[in-house]
């Protein structure tokens, strides 16, 4: 196994020997374990909703250094699932908010603290002071870097993602074991699979992984067990089902494999189109716009306006502009519904479906179609800020 | 044959919102073609353009990648069960 913690200098004082007591009985841990988690340093990247259990966890089981990784403030949707930040809490950075909580569940941890977004140019030295890193990230860019960086420095990456009532955890970069890129070799177009603020998660998810997260952190501490490394765990919260799929070494891997193209960290924003995308879209289609302040003048000057709204019944029970309702996915068969030749102006939650409907549009031959900026949520900010945000 | 396959959260607005689908098949191969077939809206989401299962989709016969078995051509028993796992990153 990949980790080997020395723990020979480590002491435990009588305050924290009757803290751990229960596991210090157990003879899977007992001193010589817990002495291994005193000693232990594990990078949590993110402290959200699989970063929240996860360092609660740790942080409570004795971890002895805990490095946090996160740019990012508390706002109220976190509230949802993010356990370690409380409403009073919103608006701070969530590093602060972190370390308060974690001090007071356990004052013999020691935290560092990293207040940035992980990227190509500080993730091999951020990651080179702890012997194992959890990725608790949210997007595909900063996942293929953890891996890389994981890689690199012969850290192993204890995993876990989340979708809706879904998620999959697994450890990378072990000795000898797979890594990311041996389970999915690329990343999606970006677009294609929806993130968890477009998609929605179950609250509750992130708790189930984040704390298989923290299990299998522990148990490569501890150095036993059997560690999740060559299996995905698939957890169904829905159906409550555990399935576990085998993920080989890829031989071929470009950054673990026999012979490796990869010596070095790459541009990850690139490698998973981000920014391309971004650029195509905005170039190519030039994507007419109207200001929510602009439609609702319009709107009360009583021109002849159609307002399609194209987000999920769902979304629209929770607030809605009395815009026409079709689904994105909808509107193909439902386009002859349309009149073309009346002005129609299409809005989503903050703007980037309503885009692709647009563009659907213009290509269908709609010629007086526009976008609303930046959506329900822009208008909600600027024109009636009585509507909920969600 | 019928062969039962499995349908992850992220695609099953485009299967019916099904979770399971049974497809007749003799290989790996065919059962994603039966489905595809069944379910239209799936297709971009599992191949490419020019036909071949996007690399960021990963499809297990049981527990094992098809990549490591014969992929398409891999043959399937009746109590056999396809899954297919998509990659997913959210976290926060």
């Amino acid at each position: 196994m990949a980790t080997s913690i020395e723990s020979s200098q480590t002491t435990l004082s009588n305050d924290e020997i009757l803290r751990y007591s229960r596991h210090l009985i157990m003879p899977e841990v007992n001193m010589e374990g817990q002495k291994k988690l005193k000693a232990a340093h594990v990078l949590c990247v993110g402290t959200g909703g699989l970063g929240s259990p996860l360092a609660l966890y740790l942080a409570a089981a004795g971890v002895g250094t805990l490095g946090l990784v996160d740019f990012d403030v508390v706002d109220y949707t976190n509230l949802q699932r993010q356990v370690l930040h409380h409403t009073s809490d919103v608006g701070r950075l969530k590093l602060d908010s972190a370390i308060d909580k974690l001090k007071a569940i356990n004052p013999f941890v020691h935290i560092e603290r990293f207040d940035t977004y992980l990227n190509s140019s500080n993730a091999l030295s951020i990651i080179d002071g702890f012997d194992i890193v959890a990725d608790g990230t949210d997007n595909f860019a900063t996942r293929y870097l953890v891996n890389d960086a994981c890689v690199l420095s012969g850290k192993p990456n204890v995993y876990a993602s989340i979708f809706r009532f879904e998620g999959q955890a697994s450890i990378f970069g072990a000795k000898d074991g797979p890594c990311y890129r041996c389970l999915y070799p690329e990343p999606p177009p970006p677009g294609l699979v929806p993130s968890c603020a477009e998609g929605g998660v179950l609250g509750v998810l992130p708790g189930l992984l984040g704390v298989i997260q923290a299990t299998e952190v522990i148990k490569l501490i501890l150095g036993v067990g059997e560690p999740l490394i060559g299996r995905l765990v698939l957890v169904d919260a829905l159906a409550m089902r555990f399935r576990e799929v085998r993920v080989r070494k890829n031989p071929e891997c470009p950054v673990c494999g026999v012979n490796p193209t990869m010596k070095e960290l790459i541009d990850y924003e690139q490698f998973c189109g981000v920014r391309g995308e971004d650029s195509v879209l905005a170039a190519s289609t030039k994507i007419p716009e109207v200001q929510p302040e602009e439609l609702k003048r319009r709107l009360d000057a009583g021109e002849d306006i159609f307002v399609l709204d194209v987000r999920e019944p769902h979304e629209y029970q929770i607030c809605n502009i009395k815009g026409n309702l079709i689904p994105l996915g909808d509107l193909p068969k439902r386009v002859h519904e349309l009149d073309s030749s009346r002005e129609i102006v299409v809005h989503c939650k903050s703007g980037a479906r309503s885009a692709k409907a647009v563009d659907f549009l213009r290509q269908s031959g709609f010629k007086r179609v526009s976008n609303l900026t930046g959506g329900i949520l822009a208008w909600a900010e600027r024109v009636d800020t009585s509507l909920p945000r969600y | 044959m019928p062969i039962k396959i499995l349908i992850p959260t992220p695609l099953r607005p485009y299967a019916g919102s099904k979770s399971i689908i049974e497809v007749n098949a003799q290989t790996v191969g065919e059962a994603l073609g039966d489905l595809v077939t069944r379910h239209p809206d799936l297709r971009k989401h599992l191949f490419s353009e020019d036909g071949k299962l996007r690399s960021f989709v990963n499809v297990y016969l049981n527990d094992e990648d098809i990549r490591y078995l014969s992929k398409d051509a891999t043959p399937v028993k009746e109590t056999d069960t396809i899954s297919i796992v998509p990659s997913v990153a959210g976290g926060r």
